[in-house]
Formats: C-alpha cells, structure tokens, sequence
C-alpha cells in the first residue's frame, strides 16, 4: 500500500515526516536510483542496508558520520579537533566563501572527521574522510587533521584506522595542500616506528595525492568493492595514452591482483573484519 | 636585474635549453659512477642515481633528468618518473643511509608518468612509500629544484632537511594549465594562474615551503658554470651545517620543518 510506503519513508532516521505535504511530495527525494543497476530503490530500504545497493551490491558514497556510525560502538565516539580554523595560504578568490557555504550547506566541518572510538570494544584513533566535502580534497586543515589523530596513536599507544576517499590534494590552498601528503607520511612513519598498528581503507574514490600518502602506507590496506583507487585520474591516463582504459582499470580488484592491498571487505563485513584484525594485534 | 613574471618563470623553468640534472651532475660532481636499477621492475632512466664526491665529500646524487636532445628526451620519458624510478631512488637513499653519506636530489619534473603500467605497478604506493622513508632517513637530505617540480612526481624525491629552489625554477601542486582547466575551467588563463598559484622560489621561501634560493645568471650561456659554482657553494655550506646534528635532532627538525606546514589552532 502506498500509504505504508510513505510511513516507512517518513520514519527514516535522518529525515523528519513533513508534515502537511501530499503524499506525491513526500515521496520525491525518497527514491534513488542506482547508477550501476539502474534500480529504483528506496533510500530507507538502501540506508537499512548500510548504503550498499540491496539489488547489485553497489557500495554508494556515504558520509563520514554514516560510517562512524556503521564502525564506531555506539556512545563510545568522542570526535577531536572539529573546529580547527580554515585557512588560505594562497589568497584563493572566493575559497573561504566557498568553506563557509559548504558548511552551511553539508553541516559539516571539513573533508575529514577523526576521533576516538571503539570498535566492538576495541580502542581506535580513528580519521574518516568525507566526500561530501570538497570531493574529499586534502587542503591544510584535512592534513592537520590526520596528523594530529596519528599524533593521538602515538601518545596513547592506540591503533589508528583511517577510511579514505579523496579526489587529492587540494588544488584551491596550492603548495601548502602538497606538503601535507610530506607531513601525514612523516607522521605515517612515526606511528610506525612506535611499532603501532595502523589500517587504511580504500574507498570510492581514492586517487591522487591521498593515494600517494598515508591511504597506501597502512600496515593493512582494505578496500571496499569496486572502489576507484590510483594515483593518476582515468581521464588523465586516457589523455596520456591515446585510448580507452580496459573495464575495472584502478578499481579495488585491479589492486588486489596487482598486490597493492590486502583484502577487500564489504561494507557489511567492516567493523568485523577491522575487530578481528584488532583483536590479533592484541598482547 | 629584470621584473620576471610567474609565467615568464615556468617558461625559463622548462626551457629545453636550460642545465639539466646530468649537466649540474658532469660539472660538481667528482668521480661520478651512476648505478641503475630498482631491483624489482627496470631501470628507469627518468632518474640518475649514484655516488661520487662534491668538493671531497661523498655523497648520493638522486636527479630527475627530462633530456636535451629529442632522443634523449623519450628515453628519458620526459623527466614523467614511473614507480621503479621512485624505487631506484629510494633503494640509493637507503643505502646512503647505511653507509653514512648525504642525500642530495636535483628536482625537474613535469609529474609523475600518468601510465597505463605506472598505475599497476603502483605509482601512488610508490611515491608515497618515498615520502615516509625520506621523512625518517637516518642520513641529511638537501633537495634542491632546478627546472619543474610538479606534483606528487616531485615531491617524491623532494622531502629532506634543506630545500633549495634556483631562481628561474617553479614549484607546483598542478600545471598552470592543470590549475586554469580545473578551477578556472580555462586552460588558456594559465598565464593568470601562475601568478595566482604561488609556484615561484619568491614566492614559495615567503611561504614557508622551501628554505634557500639559489642566484641564477641573467646570461642563459653562462648560467651553467654560474650555478654550478653557486650549488657547489650551497651544498658544501648546508652539509656542514647539517653534518654537526646529530642524527636524532636532525630527524627532530627534519620531522618538525613539515609539521609546522598548515599548522593551525582550535
């Protein structure tokens, strides 16, 4: 019955029933469909299944406050550093508008979160990125971010597990974005001689210099299925060579086949897979 | 000495005639030998790699080379570096370590060879694995830019305790074109965006990115000797100065000179 389906779609966690609309309105912006399968699907039915596509599988882009929820033990988040201030080192025409816009705009602060959380009561500093964000692009505060969270690993002797996406550096802050893949690998490389655990996961996109930092320096490196991970944008290579890319070119298999990752782990199977690699580190 | 503009600058940067890597590499360099090689893919031959002494002292000699001639240029891949590259560079830098020799690293880049094969064999793996090693490398570093550092592709041989720029060299997270096409969604104002991206030695040393600019002659067919005297000069100053660290503070500093780079407080 339709009048089921709208009270379903009204109990949503994240949307409000609205009240005194028609039904037709209520049901716009409720439906999705997916860009593999081509689908429609319910977005409740699509959240309930922690955004993958219950039809195909396809893991869809969530948010960064998504996956904690989907990872972190519930009340055990305690998020840091979430109001570190933006900056423009390079005078960029209308970039701190365009900040205060997607704030405004995606109620959230940056590209990445970090914090710390337990999963399935195993302590973590824990970093996810958000590519609702400026495409998830490392500029100074994403970079300050991550390395004051392996900073925290460090200090309290904890793993750190970061989720990436990220389409790269952040073009908008020039060579200051540059420096922070330098400055989240040297803290990469601090964690590791601390003899810490840490653990990257790849998700769709993983590209440019993220990829070329700290996303592949993990002790471990998961992915999720079919994210696009590599260094170089597809186009650019299609540039470069002169012809199409063959079918699953720089996505999650292609690596796992080529050794750059460990395992790939469906979304569904995350925070059990991340416990049980804690759990064997443990001493 | 004349007002030069940002992309005055990254024309003289990738001028095909300007000294390359080899060129600084024949002129202060003594009893060069070159080794090859990354011991797991191929020879990359984008990067020089190998020993020999500047004014007595031994050193490891790590230089991105794009070529002169146009032979040279394609067997060179432009100076575009794949993932062996990086790995060559890294298994020198490692032995430099273990045999208690300076790292010093001549910069010139388009960026990172964007390949079909640079991609499977893990290009951004590579370079990131240069940045993390280089940021602990028990031994000094000084990297210096002589013609085009872009990108990841430069950054990769580009972490160390000194970073010099010449005075006619850029230093960029994109191409002017890559900034003007992307942000602009105009790569003909890549002229605009040079000026705007803060690529020059000026404007990067104001920045806090790199440490020391090095003078260039006005005279494009003396600058050869110019600067080689000028880096010689450099070098030999810098690693005294380093060489007096020990390695524990030298790491200290090392890891301290990047952390302060978009530091910001709550």
């Amino acid at each position: 019955m339709v009048i089921d389906k709208i009270k379903k779609v009204n109990g949503t966690e994240d949307e409000k029933p609205h009240k005194n609309t028609k039904a037709s309105d209520m049901l716009v912006g409720k439906w999705v469909k997916c860009d593999a399968c081509k689908e429609i699907l319910y977005k409740d039915d699509v959240h309930k299944n922690l955004s993958v596509c219950p039809n195909c599988g396809k893991h869809f882009r969530i948010s960064a406050r998504r996956r904690i929820k989907q990872i972190i033990d519930e009340g055990t988040f305690e998020e840091t550093y979430e109001n570190l201030p933006e900056t423009d080192p390079i005078k960029f025409d209308g970039y701190l508008k365009k900040i205060e816009a997607l704030r405004e705009k995606t109620k959230i602060q940056e590209a990445v979160k970090t914090g710390f959380g337990a999963i399935n009561g195993n302590k973590v500093v824990i970093a996810v990125m958000d590519s609702n964000f400026l495409m998830g692009s490392m500029g100074s505060v994403v970079g300050e971010k991550i390395t004051l969270a392996i900073e925290d690993a460090i200090k309290d002797k904890l793993p750190f597990v970061i989720f990436c996406v990220s389409g790269g550096a952040r073009m908008q802050e020039g060579m200051v974005s540059l420096m922070q893949m330098a400055k989240t690998s040297a803290a990469m490389a601090k964690l590791d001689d601390e003899g810490l655990l840490s653990i990257t996961v790849l998700t769709d996109p993983t590209t440019g210099g993220v990829t070329a930092s700290f996303a592949s320096l993990g002790d471990i490196i998961l992915a999720e299925p079919n994210a696009l991970i590599g260094f170089a944008g597809p186009r650019v290579i299609e540039q470069t060579i002169g012809q199409k890319l063959p079918e699953g070119f720089q996505r999650s298999e292609f690596l796992l086949e080529h050794g750059f990752i460990d395992k790939i782990v469906e979304r569904k199977d995350m925070k059990k897979t991340l416990a049980q690699i804690l759990e064997l580190h443990k001493n | 000495m004349s007002k030069k503009s940002a992309w005055d600058i990254v024309m003289l940067a990738r001028d095909s005639q300007r000294p390359k890597a080899k060129d600084y590499i024949n002129s202060i360099v003594d009893d060069f030998i070159e080794f090859h090689g990354d011991r797991y893919f191929g020879d990359d031959k984008s990067i020089i790699g190998g020993i020999g002494r500047i004014n007595g002292t031994v050193v490891t000699v790590i230089g991105q080379e794009k070529g002169s001639t146009t032979k040279e240029k394609m067997e060179r891949n432009f100076g575009m570096t794949n993932p062996e590259g990086y790995r060559k560079a890294l298994r020198l830098m490692k032995q430099a370590e273990k045999f208690h020799r300076p790292v010093i690293t001549f910069v010139d880049t388009p960026g990172a060879y964007p390949g079909l094969g640079a991609e499977e064999r893990g290009q951004g793996e590579a370079i990131a694995r240069n940045l993390m090693e280089m940021s602990r490398l028990k031994t000094p570093i000084i990297a210096i830019v002589i013609g085009e550092g872009s990108s990841g592709g430069a950054l990769a041989i580009c972490v160390g305790d000194r970073i010099a720029m010449l005075e006619n060299s850029v230093y960029s997270v994109l191409s002017p074109e890559g900034f003007a096409s992307i942000l602009y969604k105009d790569a003909s104002k890549n002229k605009e965006a040079a000026e705007k991206m803060k690529i020059t030695a000026k404007d990067l040393k104001e920045l806090g990115i790199i440490d020391d600019i090095i003078k260039e002659s006005d005279n494009q067919e003396e600058n050869l000797e110019f600067v080689s005297k000028e880096l010689k000069e450099y070098i030999t100053k810098t690693l005294k100065k380093l060489n007096k660290l020990s390695t524990e503070d030298l790491l200290n500093l090392r890891y301290e000179k990047y952390r302060k780079i978009g530091k910001m407080e709550e």
